[in-house]
Parts: structure tokens; C-alpha cells; sequence
């Protein structure tokens, strides 16, 4: 904690680009935000940690496939097993699945169009620490901006997602052909979770919706409450 | 030791890249009922003997060349 303020740590990767609008957005919603580069090996002290959007290594051989790589993925990995939360946005979230920490992986839309505008959620689960803001069954007007966020598993794996909740948001209408409508993932856990939505552009009225800040200040208050913090070591 | 990997889209994905080659070629008035588009890695690998090579190689496809989600891969050796 810092003045009170949880600390939550923003990973930039080569070729991020919303790094700073999560930074600015985690700080608004009373967060000390960190900047944290992909190639540090160890945390610094936060109770949580996002994976921003962005375009992280030019997207080379499939989006966030590289990005695995970095020094500060392991971190988080690490971070993750031991309860730590982590919140994947965009590029963040297809990141979190070629690791291996959300099941699934992000493939182009069906369209094969770049698609930017804002999108209406519906809140499948309000008890994880993400959407601890929302109510079962809200919906939540958040833009998204991908090339690649149709969201895949197959019959199998999706109906074992379904059966143990782990489906956290659906779009209301599917902008790109996600199986199952599925906008965001959370682990068995429940402490790591990611979303093709960019909650980030939408805590501004500025900006439109606020619907964002439903998500990114839940993430604040679990990390407040999140007990001491923590620094976790790249390899153990 | 050259080896070449071949990643396709295992069949039943939705392929819209290939179908929007697909949907091109016939504007051209080829009679194409289907094409899946995939991806070609040329590999220089030291190994000992093709084995040897084709169980790296394979690794390399476990691991990183490709998503075993969403793709299929052949390994040729030459």
C-alpha cells in the first residue's frame, strides 16, 4: 500500500500500447499504478498486476505468443500461482491464454475486419473480484478494438468452461465470433482473468461510458483488500 | 539438417482467411470448393540424424510453431 492506495502494476511489453491509458485509468479509480517493463524478472511490490492491450511483439506467429517469453510473464505466472491477481485486457488477455494461465486461445474475427466500437456485455458472473462491481446479469457498454479477439474452445473444453462458471462476460451481440459469445475467461481460481474489452477507455464520461470503471474498480478494491503485499521471484 | 513445418487449421475451425481466398478465386472463375490457409516455418536444425531432427522439430511444435488448440502441423525433412 502506498498513502492507502493498493498498488497494481501495469506490464509493458514491446509494441503495448494501451499501457498508459491503464496506468492513467488504475490511478483515477484510486490505484498507485506501476509501470512494470516486460523485461524485469521480478514484481515489485503490488497486490495486483494487468496485462494491457497493445500489439506485443508485431503479433508475430499468433498474437501473444511471444510475449510468453518475456522475463515479466513468468513473473506474473508466478504471481498468478500464488494467488496474485491478474487482469488481461485485449492483447493482455491473449497473452494469458498462450501461457497457459485462461483456457482458450484468441483467433482472427470471423469478419477478418478490425472492429472498433463499443459493445454490450452482459455480466455472467458478479462473484469474482473483477465484476465484484456489478450485478449478475448487468450489462456493461465497453469498447472493444481487435483484429483477433474471436475467442476459441472447443465443444469439449467450452461445455466443461460453462459447467464450472468460468465464462465471466458475454456479448449481447457477437461482434466476432467467439464461440459461445464469450468476451471473458477467468481461471478455476478465480484471481486471474482476462476480457477482448478495453474497460480502460471507458472510466471517462469524456469518453462516453463509464461502464469500465465497474470492472477496473473492482480490481482496485480486491487489491486493497488483498492481504500483504507481494513480490514474487521469476524463478523459484 | 533443412526441415519444413507445415501449420494448418485443424479441420472444423472456421477459417474465414481461407474462405475469403476461397470466395476470391471463384470471382476469378476458378472452381474452388474449398482452401485453408496456413503457415510455412523453414528450419535450419543441428542434429545428428533425421530422428534426431524430426523429435526436435516436433518439440519446437509443441511448444511454440504452433497451437495445438486450433492446429495441425506436418514436419517435412529434406
Amino acid at each position: 500500500m502506498t498513502d492507502g492506495r493498493p498498488r497494481i502494476g501495469v506490464v509493458t511489453f514491446p509494441g503495448s500500447n494501451d499501457d498508459r491509458d491503464a496506468l492513467l485509468a488504475l490511478e483515477q479509480l484510486g490505484a498507485a499504478a506501476v509501470p512494470v517493463w516486460h523485461a524485469e524478472e521480478r514484481l515489485p511490490d503490488v497486490a495486483a498486476v494487468v496485462l494491457p492491450g497493445g500489439f506485443s511483439y508485431g503479433d508475430y506467429l499468433r498474437c501473444g505468443a511471444i510475449a510468453r517469453f518475456s522475463p515479466a510473464t513468468k513473473a506474473v505466472a508466478d504471481f498468478a500461482g500464488a494467488g496474485g491477481l491478474v487482469l488481461g485486457i485485449c492483447n493482455g488477455f491473449q497473452i494469458l491464454c498462450e501461457a497457459g494461465l485462461l483456457p482458450g486461445v484468441l483467433r482472427p474475427n470471423a469478419s477478418l475486419s478490425f472492429v472498433c466500437r463499443d459493445v454490450v456485455l452482459s455480466v455472467e458472473r458478479a462473484d469474482t473480484p473483477f465484476t465484484a462491481a456489478c450485478e449478475r446479469r448487468q450489462r456493461l457498454t465497453i469498447p472493444i478494438k481487435h483484429g483477433e479477439g474471436c475467442w476459441f474452445a472447443d465443444t469439449d473444453l467450452l461445455a466443461e468452461l460453462e459447467a464450472r462458471r468460468r465464462i465471466v462476460l458475454r456479448y449481447e451481440d457477437n461482434p466476432n465470433g467467439s464461440v459461445g459469445g464469450v468476451a471473458a475467461v477467468c481461471n478455476e481460481d478465480g484471481n486471474v482473468m482476462g476480457l477482448m474489452p478495453h474497460p480502460e477507455h471507458a472510466v471517462d464520461p469524456l469518453l462516453g461510458s463509464t461502464d469500465g470503471a465497474l470492472i477496473l474498480g473492482g480490481l482496485v478494491e480486491a487489491a486493497r483488500a488483498a492481504s500483504s503485499p507481494r513480490a514474487v521471484a521469476a524463478t523459484v | 539438417m533443412r526441415a519444413v513445418v507445415l501449420v494448418r487449421p485443424k479441420p472444423g475451425i472456421l477459417d474465414p482467411q481461407g474462405d475469403a481466398v476461397q470466395n476470391s478465386l471463384r470471382e476469378l472463375g476458378f472452381a474452388v470448393d474449398d482452401a485453408r490457409v496456413g503457415r510455412i516455418v523453414d528450419l535450419e536444425v543441428e542434429a545428428s540424424d533425421a530422428d534426431a531432427a524430426r523429435r526436435e522439430v516436433e518439440q519446437m511444435c509443441r511448444q511454440l510453431l504452433t497451437n495445438p488448440l486450433i492446429e495441425s502441423y506436418d514436419i517435412e525433412l529434406a
